[in-house]
């Protein structure tokens, strides 16, 4: 079976890395993975998705509306922007966490107030929980993107499998001690 | 050994194992990376051309020196190198030549959406398309082949979802193939109308020849599973098209699309009950397959426009079954990209908006983005290098009109390079009194900050001179007291040579100087510096807002500058009246 994984986000969140790592260790744990990015424009302050698809044969590197099997939101408004490509019964995981876009920043347009129970009400297995202040906690705030990698593995039963290796192999040693942390706290929630 | 690659690092790879020595490409999302990653193995030499009409100039004489070469490309380069390339599908190569084209399906990053497979037939050129990453790296080496065995350019086809998705790829040594003898032959390599007329002749007899290696090569294949549905595809399609029908079809996939398979197609239609055509964009398989008096099924039901996906192809060829959808009720607030906390180029646009008369020609690159609110800068955006042209064209149809437009054309410095100085010898020839602004923020800053030649780097890491703007724009002719070159941190500055621009009766030309905020040493050397409010002066006017910095926050009635995306420019500081901004570090 194909496993259809989406992560969204806003430029600069660590999404492509944390996509790279999980892609990385799926390859290495004999999947078949395609994964594909976002690149150009959307960088600059954007909307940034990335997607990984793995299973024994995968074709297509795209996930269509209704067919991912998690969506990993590194924002909550973004939750909300790609909810509609979550399959039914599929796992919701959300950072409650805020970044404003120009549109709201300079009050042309409103950030929602009621994001995360709107989301609760509509979608049975959620996941919502601040990654960001976790990561501060563990000492960078940039580690967010591992928690919620932490806590998309263990959304897909393989804790088992050995990520701290993984980790070791991607990032430079001075930042694996902290990311492996932020990767046991994802896991662990 | 087993790797993880997207299609242009496959691409890459390729071109190393096939023995390729020479590369070139101006960046342009998608295709950026191809040249990135062959700048990785010594043995090939890759540069960074001003343009995508000298890369593939530059490979053209690779070629004809016996060098297995490629250049590379977005869809809309092809454009400006199809000079060249038509020209040396007649001359043919020595050492064999690929043009690599990266189209963009769906524009993720692109002013158009054009299908540039129709260039294969309009020069005359065999044409590959992978559909993977393991296709790109070994349609590379089958495309060198095909190039030296048939005496042709090959364009090699991808498209975004190929250059940009990873997949599995399985590594090979290199091959060594050396560079081939170069034997003087001017009937070939001179393209003066005696010699081209007998060209002709011999390129429609290759035409014939690689049509009949097209029907019989193994970059086309036939997968049989179910006869009732017979699909033809290539590049992404086949991948969507196996997503959806799996076993339940029969599949032509199409791997040289440039000359098409007729005697294969014609073989496999009459295998199959039904014959379904999955491609993207355009029909060119579609018109082809009809032309040879096939009945099929395509575009009728498959969008022209767009990026394609499985659940595309779904809806259109199957019977639909309704998902459950989920839904919420809210209104989600747009996110458009902007330009970056810190980014340089906010000083100028700010000044330029101060003026609501002023027709704004733009051009490629980040600085597109000024047109967003708050700054609201531009009127019009064309290709690489129209913001100066078009700016004059724009001000001479005015002035006929009896108008008084003031035209400003706004321009990278890479952009700048790469076509814009003839624009400006156009504005200077003609005498055209617009404003051209050169942003010189030192890198391409939207592909991801790549070398261009006035960075002083090239793309193997090599120092190199330093190609001095304000120079060339006194050589092209600007007289000295039209030129500004200004700060743009600096607002005062900024306004006070929009302001003479605005007023000056001939051509003028401003340069802002100022590095990306994004260049990492940049980033290292304003660590320390930010900006902060002092609460109990501001009076909440918002003035601050209107310079569009996302590190400036109004929430919960407070305004805010979030220290860790704040690089301490100042702009905000300099536009607050009540000083109530504050330079923190140094
Ligand atoms: S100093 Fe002001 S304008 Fe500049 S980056 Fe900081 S908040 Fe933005
Ligand atoms: S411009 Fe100055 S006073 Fe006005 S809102 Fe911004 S910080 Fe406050």
């Amino acid at each position: 079976m194909t496993k259809s994984i989406l992560f969204v986000g806003v430029g600069g969140q660590g999404i492509i890395l944390a996509s790279k790592i999980l892609t990385e260790g799926l390859v290495k744990f004999g999947y078949d993975v395609k994964m594909s990015e976002v690149h150009g424009m959307a960088q600059r302050g954007g909307s940034v998705t990335t997607q990984v698809r793995f299973g024994e044969k995968v074709y297509s590197p795209l996930i269509g509306v209704g067919e991912a099997d998690v969506l990993v939101a590194f924002e909550k408004v973004e939750a909300a922007r790609w909810i509609s490509y979550l399959k039914e019964g599929g796992n919701l995981i959300v950072n409650d966490y805020e970044i404003y876009s120009m549109p709201v920043l300079i009050g042309q347009e409103q950030y929602p107030e009621n994001v995360i129970e709107e989301l609760k009400s509509k979608v049975e297995n959620v996941k919502i929980f601040n990654a960001a202040e976790a990561a501060q906690n563990i000492g960078n705030i940039k580690t967010q993107n591992i928690v919620l990698l932490g806590a998309l593995i263990k959304a897909l039963g393989l804790e088992n499998l050995d990520w701290e290796g993984i980790i070791k192999e991607n990032l430079p040693e001075k930042m694996q001690d902290e990311n492996i942390k932020a990767l046991k706290f994802g896991m662990n929630i | 050994m087993k790797r993880i690659m997207s299609g242009n690092e496959a691409i890459a790879r390729g071109a190393y194992e096939a023995g390729c020595t020479v590369a070139a490409a101006y960046p342009g999302t998608p295709s950026t990376e191809i040249l990135e990653n062959t700048a990785l193995y010594k043995e090939i030499y890759s540069e960074w051309s001003p343009n995508e009409k000298v890369a593939v100039e530059v490979a053209c004489g690779a070629s004809i020196a016996g060098a297995r070469s490629i250049c590379a490309m977005k869809h809309v380069g092809l454009n400006v190198a199809a000079d060249p390339m038509f020209t040396m599908a007649y001359e043919g190569v020595n050492g064999g030549l690929i043009i690599i084209t990266a189209d963009d399906p769906g524009m993720h990053s692109s002013q158009n959406e054009q299908d540039n497979r129709y260039y294969a037939p309009h020069a005359k050129v065999a044409m590959v398309e992978p559909s993977d990453s393991q296709e790109c790296k070994d349609f590379v080496k089958y495309a060198f082949e095909i190039s030296e065995k048939f005496d042709t350019v090959v364009l090699f086809r991808i498209t975004t979802r190929i250059a940009h998705s990873k997949s599995i790829v399985e590594l090979k040594e290199r091959c060594e193939v050396g560079v081939k003898e170069y034997k003087k032959d001017i009937e070939k390599y001179i393209m003066i109308p005696a010699h081209s007329r007998v060209k002709h002749y011999e390129v429609e007899e290759r035409l014939l020849r690689l049509q009949e290696y097209s029907n019989n090569c193994p970059l086309n294949r036939i997968e049989w599973g179910d006869k009732r549905i017979g699909i033809i595809t290539s590049g992404i399609s086949y991948q969507y098209a196996k997503e959806v029908f799996g076993e339940n079809a029969s599949y032509l996939k199409i791997g040289m699309s440039y000359p098409l398979p007729d005697k294969m197609i014609k073989k496999f239609a009459k295998a199959v009950d039904k014959v379904y055509i999955i491609e993207e964009n355009d029909p060119y398989l579609e018109t082809y397959v009809k032309s040879l008096g096939i009945e099929c099924i395509g575009k009728e039901f498959i969008p022209i426009c767009g990026e394609l996906n499985p659940d595309i192809i779904r809806r259109a060829l199957l019977p639909v079954k309704e998902k459950n959808i989920y839904r919420v009720d809210i209104k989600v607030p747009s996110r458009p990209p902007v330009l970056c906390p810190g980014c340089p180029h906010r000083g100028l646009f700010f000044a330029i908006s101060r003026y609501k008369d002023i027709i704004a020609t733009s051009d490629i690159g980040c600085y597109t983005l000024g047109m967003m609110p708050p700054l609201n800068v531009a009127d019009a955006m064309i290709c690489m290098g129209a913001s100066i042209s078009a700016g004059v064209g724009f001000k001479k149809a005015a002035e006929k009109a009896g108008r008084d437009s003031k035209v400003f054309g706004i321009i990278g410095d890479s952009t700048f390079f790469h076509s814009g100085i003839t624009g400006l010898i156009d504005a200077v020839y003609n005498n055209a009194p617009i404003v051209t602004v050169i942003l010189d923020n030192r890198i391409t800053g939207m592909t991801g900050h790549q070398d261009n030649p006035g960075t002083g780097r090239t793309l193997m890491g090599e120092e190199a001179p330093i190609i001095d703007i304000e120079k060339i724009v006194k050589a092209v002719g600007i007289k000295d007291e039209n030129i500004r070159v200004v700060d743009p941190y600096n607002l005062e500055e900024t306004q006070r040579a929009v302001d003479d621009a605005y007023k000056a009766v001939e051509p003028f030309v401003i340069i802002t100087k100022q590095p990306c905020t994004l260049i990492k040493e940049v980033q290292k050397r304003r660590f320390n510096m930010y900006c902060k409010v002092e609460d109990e002066r501001c009076k909440k006017c918002k003035a601050c807002l209107r310079i569009g910095c996302p590190a400036i926050t109004f929430k919960n009635g407070k305004i805010a500058i979030e220290r860790s995306m704040c690089n301490g420019c100042t702009l905000c500081m300099q536009v607050c009246k009540f000083d109530a901004i504050e330079k923190v570090g140094e």
